[in-house]
């Protein structure tokens, strides 16, 4: 049974409600050491709500979670933090564990922040501030690592970067990951399971089988899925994207 | 050179700041002025049934302050009034019922304004015991849930999602805001506490660059004021409370202008 040793962080039918409204409903899916779960679908189809429910942040939930780890590293999409507090780079890196100087230094290396080490973390920009999130949340060197739109305002080069940089971390650290992403391409380049939301489970499996799922291909069109199977073609390629190439 | 008295004021003084400062500190990063005026309004109610029933005073303030906290968390999950109402409702209720159970109290000679505003001259050996136990026991527990504490006042998603258990942190943290308004009601008096909680550290967040520095600043900035109303008090003979708390204001003002410094430096 060496695999279930393996399990971070198990949903079964996990789902979650306010007021009434369900936000997400039916997700089953687990996270295992090594590998990179991603979580997809369209705005308000309960990527980040899953997120929270795998944390344990949402405690009334439906279904069941079980975790299996307590060292865990969260970026999540909407940080807000109250500036009546002074908070430079280097007392955020130590939120919630205490860190050695080097391990602190490596970590904002890693992510291409180090130069901000003493800097006022109000005085940041939204990048900047993405990439000491992510430094932060690796630099505890976790077990499971959720990442909720971890690069989301990081510019093109960057954004590549830091994916890789993940992951790099998933392989090094055999941690695991839950991912939550709208870049299609790159995602699909490192994922080991994709899971499609849209207010429940619509598809779920290796990228290239979700790609030719239907209902997957009804929720983000036919573009969506060509990108995917177009990715299969460029497996190692992912810089020179042409599609990204436009974009910049 | 000083009288007994106002030794044994300076030394409960000196107590009180060193354990306002970094609970000050939290005070203002978690925006509870308003709830730790709450808290030290209802202190009024726990010093009247501390006389009527012999009870000690600090031990009874703490009970009730924190019975007041209990009961706004409860009204806060049972009724949809906005949080700042629920607050002035048990602020003013609780002083109400304690005003008037005071006049009920006429067979005790009690002095109101000491009671609201502090009073050197009452400060016994037994309050500085009080204070000081009472004041490292606050520390070390404050020391203990710091790390929780801190990182869910930073982001409460982060610490829960992290394993810091924040709920339990702020729990504790509640029954600190009522453990130091206890211990400093005869010092600062009632009204005033608050502003001992809050103005040392907008003095420190003032000149402050780190949390760690921060709350040092607190604490000197607590400690001068102490030091400076105690002795304006006795010289001007006013109450000890206000005298600390204008003191500490002065401080902020001075504050004030190192911001400026800063300002003028970045341009």
């Amino acid at each position: 049974m060496s695999s279930n040793q393996n399990i971070l962080v198990k949903l079964k039918d996990a789902g979650f409600k306010i007021n009434d409204k369900w936000l997400v409903q039916g997700v089953s899916l687990q996270v295992e050491k090594g590998k990179i779960v991603t979580l997809i679908g369209p705005n308000g189809s309960g990527k980040s709500t899953t997120a929270k429910i795998a944390l344990g942040i949402y405690k009334k939930i439906e279904g069941a979670v079980e975790k299996f780890t307590n060292k865990v590293g969260y970026v999540p999409q909407k940080i807000s933090i109250d500036w009546t507090l002074p908070l430079r780079v280097n007392d955020f890196m130590v939120l919630t564990e205490n860190l050695k100087s080097e391990i602190i230094d490596e970590a904002l290396s890693l992510t291409g922040v180090i130069h901000l080490k003493d800097k006022n973390l109000g005085d940041l920009s939204g990048g900047e501030f993405q990439r000491v999130l992510l430094a932060r949340a690796i630099s505890k060197k976790p077990d499971l690592l959720v990442l909720d739109e971890p690069v989301q305002g990081v510019d093109f080069t960057g954004e590549i970067a830091l994916y890789e940089l993940i992951k790099k971390i998933s392989d090094e650290l055999d941690c695991g990951i839950l991912l939550i992403s709208h870049d299609l391409h790159t995602v699909m380049s490192a994922t080991d399971h994709v899971v499609c939301l849209n207010g429940h489970v619509c598809c779920s499996g290796s990228p290239t089988d979700v790609a030719k799922n239907e209902e997957y291909k009804a929720l983000f069109g036919d573009q969506a899925s060509q990108i995917l199977s177009r990715y299969e073609h460029k497996h190692d390629h992912i810089h020179t994207d042409e599609g990204k190439i436009k974009k910049n | 050179m000083f009288d007994d008295f106002f030794i044994r004021a300076l030394v409960a003084g000196i107590g009180v700041a060193l354990v306002t400062g970094p609970l000050g500190c939290f005070v203002i990063w978690r925006r509870l002025s308003y709830f730790g005026d709450t808290l030290s309004h209802s202190a009024l109610l726990g010093v009247t049934l501390a006389f009527t029933m012999e009870f000690n005073i600090a031990l009874s303030v703490f009970i009730i302050s924190s019975l007041i906290a209990l009961t706004l968390i409860q009204l806060q999950k049972r009724t949809n009034l906005p949080g700042d109402a629920l607050l002035g409702l048990l602020a003013h209720s609780s002083l109400a019922v304690g005003l008037v159970v005071i006049g009920f109290l006429t067979f005790i000679r009690f002095d109101i304004m000491g009671l609201l505003f502090g009073d050197i001259l009452a400060v016994t050996v037994d309050d500085l015991l009080i204070i000081w136990i009472g004041g490292a026991v606050i520390l070390l527990i404050l020391k203990l849930i710091w790390k929780p504490l801190f990182a869910s006042t930073v982001n409460y998603e982060l610490a829960e999602a992290e394993g810091l258990n924040p709920d339990r942190a702020k729990a504790i943290f509640t029954i600190l805001m009522a453990a130091i308004i206890a211990i400093s009601i005869k010092m600062v008096g009632l009204l005033l506490i608050t502003g001992m909680l809050i103005i040392p550290a907008a003095m420190a967040r003032n000149i402050s660059t780190s949390p760690q520095k921060m709350v040092i600043f607190s604490i000197i900035g607590g400690l001068l004021s102490v030091i400076l109303g105690l002795f304006s008090s006795l010289e001007f003979n006013t109450s000890s409370g206000p005298s600390i708390i204008t003191a500490a204001f002065l401080l902020f003002i001075l504050s004030l202008f190192k911001i400026k410094q800063t300002i003028k430096l970045k341009n």
